[in-house]
């Protein structure tokens, strides 16, 4: 590498993105005027637009490389500085840009020596391995497109090992709390009669499985696979913005952002030591096998139960059955025999010891729950209450990850752990509360807005990129269902910088680290799935709107 | 207190089916509560075209036998055969035990959904300002609002469609008292048993209500009978409704009809 390069290509820690304009070297297409440096325009207060569900990938690169500008430095990559990101109405403060930190350092010092040309080439066959490898997606309700590919970005996110360190110890601690929540909802409700939660937030609330009273899971564990949303904020800050304890999905796209990184770029894991993933399916089988019930005979047997080939997220069911080496089964494959649910297999019945259901407790057993679901095991409930299986999240999970309950995990981790809560929370407004809902109604403009048992990014307001109308519209549903919302100020999300046909460019992400759950302890994988919005200033992340992802790598220290 | 009364019973349901059924489960509720003033000394149930997969205590500690149909049964008998010691204590069950909290026993369920009929119920003992005397109030309101008949009104019936029609049996008239309990801001919750008459061979088991009482505890309501239950009364299931106490509930699969035979013989000895 040349000294020339090399000086350029020098990041220094810590410097403000801002300060870092003026070393901005290159971007891939922004038009130049100033000699040698690209105009940057700060991001403008984004309105959210009509979804279109055409791939935001197509958007991104529909018009191809071509038109990339020259500069006086066409010989090198961008490195990872990119323009500022001014957050306008969303926050006063500074959003934090990633790109600069020291973890990406020698990814960096590689991304400067990349050839664009190549790189743009590389995203290309990256998309190509996701289509060729069949990961697709879902939407439920939009016809034009039933199976859509997840844009993946070329540039991995980085934490470094110290971070790592810090966060796994938080969402250890969190997820235990969870756990000892659930137990404790399910009996004596210590935390109900210590005043620490209202009774109502139980009573009122529908994710409460009155079926689950009394019952001991095998191994004590209801959450055998938990996903935490974190965002970032600032250096040491991160938030937890969402718990998953129902079904955390999305850890297909974990291991395989990583296979395809490997596959397209082999020389950055030698440049760089990145903490392995794909032992994951390896983790969870044994996980799963932990917590197999009293009955099991000889070595667990382990099954994915989908509810099938139309389900937006049977690829992932399917996959994690493969590299398990397990059965991926339906409803109609499994019956009550014997006191066990059993699996038709080509042999005859087999029982199945623990099962990783990616079926909706609704829709779980006809018999105790949906009489109307076709996707369930009549009885599998009753067999579960006798200690013949174990259903994997245990049924009634869902009253730990609900919105409204949220609220007050600062205060679920201590009365469980008696300790200060390692991850932060995000101040939320419960709209039932009518104090809360005169501020959240004065305030909406600044305001998220979400309802309390959705999911997917769907039915809620991002106050600052709203219109008026959009706005307006909001409020009437608030008022009329204020129960049903709650309310978080907008946080200044970190970014992290992703590659467009205009060059880097920053995009707020979110992180879900995947946590498995067994009496041998508590296993997180390092890194995750980091999700990013794709549209510039978007803050929505999730795959069903337009949302991406990125490999996401945790150093070794 | 009177002496304990110990009953002997024997209760055996019998389904026949038009076809051989392919496939079948049922939830069975049929072994009586153990309890400081219900004391069982022996109880069994046996099946007949089907086998136990399965044993577990619900919810509201009741035992459940899950039970499947032997593929191909043209028929099913559940055989319940017993002696249970039962004490008189004037109705009162006692504390509220087990991890439900009593506030699950306010909350409506869909057949204990309390309509303009029971509200209006409700309203008319609300005067009594003593609560057990108001309960007692309205269990014979709920007696003389639904009266007895069978024949008449249909399982699936909610508590507001007996009030509305003025008629049902014990199942419809404990949905009833239920509703209106609660509707008053009184836990309550359905009772399945066996009723200790002067007819020893009866065509069904019995179903009354309980309401719970600060100082009391639970407390039970017989609005067939007009009276709180006594050591006549054997306590099988608890439930919020019908639905979590039914003594036999299930699925099947196969299109022919089928008859449900009921015989319960109490006797005291």
């Amino acid at each position: 590498m040349n000294a020339a390069r090399l000086a350029r290509g020098l990041l220094r820690p810590g410097t403000p993105v801002a300060a870092g304009l003026a070393a901005f070297r290159h971007g891939l297409a922004l038009a130049s005027t100033l000699p040698g440096c690209p105009i940057v325009q700060p991001l403008r207060p984004h309105m959210i637009e009509p979804m279109r569900m055409t791939s935001t990938f197509d958007e991104m690169w529909g018009r191809g490389m071509g038109q990339a500008q020259s500069s006086d430095c066409e010989d090198a990559a961008p490195g990872l500085q990119v323009q500022a990101a001014r957050p306008g109405r969303l926050t006063q403060a500074q959003t934090m840009y990633e790109g600069l930190r020291p973890p990406y350092r020698a990814f960096d010092d590689w991304l400067r020596a990349e050839n664009p040309a190549r790189l743009l080439k590389k995203q290309r066959e990256a998309e190509e391995v996701f289509r060729l490898t069949g990961i697709t997606f879902n939407v439920y309700g939009r016809a034009e497109a039933a199976e859509r590919l997840i844009p993946f970005d070329i540039i991995p996110r980085i934490i470094s090992g110290r971070e790592w360190a810090r966060l796994s110890r938080g969402i250890e601690q969190r997820v235990r709390a969870i756990n000892a929540f659930l137990h404790d909802i399910y009996h004596r409700q210590e935390i109900v009669r210590a005043g620490r939660i209202p009774v109502e937030m139980i009573a009122r609330n529908a994710a409460f499985l009155p079926q689950m009273i009394g019952i001991e899971p095998p191994g004590g564990v209801y959450t055998h696979i938990v996903g935490i949303d974190l965002v970032r904020t600032g250096e040491d800050e991160f938030f937890v913005l969402e718990d998953n304890a129902r079904t955390p999905s999305g850890v297909s796209y974990m291991l395989e952002n990583r296979e395809t990184m490997f596959q397209m770029f082999p020389e950055l894991f030698s440049r760089n030591r990145v903490r392995p993933v794909s032992n994951y399916p390896r983790n969870l089988r044994r996980s799963l096998a932990a917590c197999a019930p009293a009955a099991t005979a000889g070595d667990p047997v382990v099954a994915v139960l989908t509810p099938g080939l139309y389900n937006s997220a049977y690829y992932e069911h399917s996959f994690l059955a493969d590299k398990m080496g397990v059965e991926l089964v339906e409803g109609h494959d499994l019956r009550v025999m014997d006191g066990r649910v059993a699996m038709r297999t080509t042999t005859g019945y087999k029982p199945i010891d623990v099962l990783y259901r990616r079926v909706d407790d609704d829709y779980l057993d006809p018999l105790n729950f949906n009489p109307d679901s076709g996707l369930g095991v009549p009885g599998i409930f009753d067999i579960y209450r006798a200690g013949g299986i174990t259903i994997a999240n245990a049924p009634g999970t869902g009253i730990a990850d609900d919105k409204a309950i949220y609220s007050y995990m600062p205060d679920i981790v201590r009365f469980y752990t008696g300790e200060a809560p390692i991850l932060q929370n995000v101040p939320t407004w419960r709209c039932n509360e009518p104090a809360a809902l005169a501020y959240v109604l004065d305030h909406l403009p600044e305001l998220v807005v979400k309802e309390v048992h959705g999911s997917g990014g769907y039915g809620m307001l991002v106050g600052p990129t709203s219109s008026r109308k959009e706005i307006a519209a909001f409020r009437d549903k608030l008022l009329a269902r204020p129960g049903n919302y709650i309310a978080q100020p907008t946080l200044a999300l970190s970014t992290v910088p992703i590659f467009t046909r205009a060059g880097l460019a920053p995009r707020h992400v979110d992180l879900r680290p995947y946590v498995l759950v067994s009496p041998e302890g508590v296993t997180i994988t390092p890194g995750g799935l980091t999700r990013v919005a794709l549209r510039k200033g978007s803050l929505v992340v999730n795959s069903s709107q337009g949302g991406g992802t990125k490999d996401t790598w945790v150093l070794e220290e | 207190m009177p002496d304990p009364l110990r009953l002997t019973v024997r209760h055996v349901t019998a389904y026949d089916y038009d076809a051989p059924v392919p496939w079948g489960l049922q939830q069975v509720r049929l072994t009586p509560k153990p309890h400081k003033w219900q004391r069982v000394h022996r109880w069994s149930l046996e099946v007949e075209g089907g086998r136990k997969e399965a044993h577990f205590e619900d919810q509201h500690r009741n035992a459940v036998d899950l039970v499947s149909l032997e593929p191909g049964a043209t028929a099913l008998r559940l055989i319940c055969e017993g002696e249970v010691e039962v004490t008189d204590t004037a109705g009162i069950v006692g504390p509220h035990g087990g991890f439900c909290p009593l506030w699950l026993f306010e909350k409506p369920t869909a057949r204990t959904e309390a309509g303009p009929a029971c509200l209006r119920l409700a309203e008319a003992v609300q005067a009594e300002p003593r609560p057990l005397f108001r309960l007692h109030d309205l269990s014979a309101a709920v007696s003389d609002a639904v009266r007895y008949e069978t024949g008449v009104s249909h399982v699936g019936w909610t508590a507001e469609d007996a009030v509305t029609a003025g008629h049902g049996v014990c199942q419809d008239q404990a949905h009833a008292f239920i509703a209106c309990a609660r509707a008053l801001g009184i836990p309550a919750r359905y009772v399945s048993g066996y009723l200790l008459m002067e007819r020893e061979e009866q065509d069904a088991s019995h179903a009354w209500a309980e309401a719970w009482l600060p100082d009391l505890g639970w407390v039970g309501f017989d609005p067939a009978n007009r009276i709180s239950p006594d050591s006549r009364y054997v306590r099988i299931a608890t439930g919020l409704d019908y639905a979590e106490a039914a003594p036999v509930s299930g699925a099947r699969t196969g299109t022919g009809g089928e008859r449900l035979t009921v015989a319960v013989e109490v006797r005291a000895q």
